[in-house]
């Protein structure tokens, strides 16, 4: 067996080196706990916008109704087929996949955003 | 047997969105044709057709908003927003938007395509080789099912009656408007609304006419002398889109209520050649044959026949169909003059029989026949006068326009000055 030295790629993934990653990940980890009210405040809100303009969009509703406990269906026009094709729009937004139970739970736009927030 | 007559009109064509605004130009002997913009054509061989202008709604330009919220539009493909919106004009014309249930339960909608949802298949299909499955829109199958003009009509209005959809190629127009009056006749409805969409140009659907030898492929210098019905320089058709729908209704129901008559259903007639798949049979019979079973139905001699509207396509199918008419008007095809229309809007496919059915009604209401222009060069020496690059103002009492498609369908229908 020849041996190939501690980094060598042996299956073609680059090989993962914990004396690298390690301080690293503390230094964001650091970084994170420290403001990790805001930071989590940040995302929130990114996303909500980013869903808002979604919800807008796709529905054709006032900005202003787009409120945290409105429901797609019953304040918002939409049908069910409308909402397949939103959290379509949100997984091709937000590049995750939602299974269809999981999308079955969302029916409001808190619930989107909530769901959103915590899969990203 | 209850008659049936025509109380509303609605266009969107390649000359403009509107019915007088399309028949002024058509009487001009506009073309619509140009080269295409809807998407680039460099991989394919014709690089023109007579699309429909979108603009802001006036000078005739076909505004989307006006008929739809882009949410709902979003939705559909773009020949169910041609259907909407020409069905839309035909409705108000006729003032037949009802509001009792009675009223609505005897309203039905017969709109149909040659294609349907041609552009929306293609895109599709072309998103989903690249995304996968799972990003197909819900509104994809809703959106480009050739019934949903009907659907969406019907959901818009109110119109509880039969609802049904007419797929024959491009006999589909008239056929939607024959059978519709079928259903009037027969008692299942009062007013049906009734017509043809179409919304084909794009790069699937000019390739596959390309490589079925359909398509005028020598002028994308001068596109709009490349559709020229009977001339012997023509070299194929020259794609259309838009639709075309009419209001019909039971003649006592239209009377009752003071509704403006245009002209009457007078006969339907339908056959097939059981010959080619593309290429009508060569003596023309088929056509010969439905055109003298919607004689029959009017109760009409050959003689009676002022008007026809061709089918007319510019391609070699030209002089077939001229051949079936002049057996079919014998000693009487010099007092006829015969059109093709389609000379100035291009072949609209499963709406060209539902426009041409208008154009047949306009010609009995203004007593004029509009011209078949860029027939410089007659391939054909014919008794017919076919009111070469020059509207011809003439009685016209009866009108005939002739529909046919791809795998050997004909319909004729007769419109008769009321």
């Amino acid at each position: 067996m020849v041996y190939l030295g501690p980094h060598a790629p042996i299956w073609g993934e680059p090989p993962r080196i914990r004396g690298i990653q390690e301080p690293r990940r503390g230094i964001k980890g650091k970084t994170r706990v420290a403001s990790a009210q805001n930071y989590e405040e940040r995302i929130m809100s990114d996303v909500a916008d980013r869903v808002k303009k979604i919800v807008v969009e796709h529905l054709g509703v006032d900005e202003a109704k787009v409120t945290e406990n409105a429901s797609f269906i019953d304040d918002l026009g939409a049908d069910s087929l409308d909402t397949v094709e939103l959290v379509m729009a949100f997984e091709e937004e937000f590049g995750i996949e939602i299974p269809d139970d999981a999308a079955e739970t969302i029916q409001t736009f808190g619930d989107a955003v909530k769901f959103i927030s915590e899969a990203t | 047997m209850r008659r049936v007559v025509v109380t509303g009109l609605g266009l969107v064509t390649p000359l403009a969105c509107g019915v007088e605004e399309t028949w002024t130009r058509l009487l001009d002997g506009v073309s619509g044709a140009g080269k295409i913009t809807a998407f680039d054509t460099s991989r394919v061989t014709t690089d023109y057709a007579c699309e429909v202008k979108h603009g802001d709604g006036t000078d005739g330009t076909f505004n989307a908003d006006d008929w739809m919220e882009p949410k709902e539009r979003r939705k559909v493909d773009d020949f169910i927003l041609y259907g909407i919106a020409a069905a839309d004009q035909a409705v108000k014309d006729a003032g037949w938007t009802p509001e009792d249930e009675a009223s609505r339960l005897r309203t039905g909608v017969m709109i149909g395509s040659g294609i349907g949802g041609l552009k929306s298949i293609e895109a599709t299909t072309l998103m989903m080789a690249e995304k996968g499955p799972r990003r197909v829109s819900p509104f994809f199958i809703p959106g480009a099912l050739i019934n949903l003009i009907s659907g969406q009509v019907s959901i818009r209005y109110g119109f509880k009656g039969p609802n049904h959809a007419v797929v024959t190629a491009c006999s589909t127009g008239a056929h939607a408007i024959g059978d519709a009056a079928r259903l009037i006749k027969f008692g299942d409805a009062d007013v049906m609304i009734a017509g043809g969409a179409e919304a084909a140009i794009c790069e699937i659907g000019i390739a596959g006419f390309n490589s079925a030898r359909a398509l005028s492929t020598k002028r994308s210098d001068e596109p709009e002398k490349a559709s020229r019905p009977y001339d012997a320089d023509r070299d194929g058709f020259v794609m259309g889109e838009g639709a075309g729908v009419v209001v019909l209704e039971e003649y006592e129901h239209a009377k009752a209520r003071g509704a403006k008559i245009y002209a009457e259903v007078a006969g339907y007639g339908l056959s097939g050649d059981a010959y080619h798949i593309t290429a009508p049979s060569e003596d023309g019979d088929g056509g010969y044959r439905s055109m003298q079973a919607a004689l029959g139905h009017a109760g009409l001699e050959p003689g009676d026949i002022d008007y026809i509207n061709a089918h007319g396509t510019s391609t070699m199918a030209d002089t077939i169909e001229l051949t079936a008419v002049e057996r079919l008007l014998g000693d009487n095809a010099g007092k006829a003059t015969m059109s093709s229309t389609k000379s100035m809007t291009g072949h609209l496919l499963g709406a060209a029989g539902a426009i041409e059915a208008i154009f047949s009604i306009l010609a009995i209401r203004d007593q004029v026949a509009p011209p078949t222009i860029n027939l410089d060069n007659p391939a054909v020496e014919t008794p017919l006068d076919l009111a070469a690059n020059k509207k011809v103002e003439r009685k016209i009492d009866v009108a005939l326009s002739n529909s046919f498609g791809f795998g050997g369908t004909n319909a004729s229908v007769i419109f008769r000055k009321v």
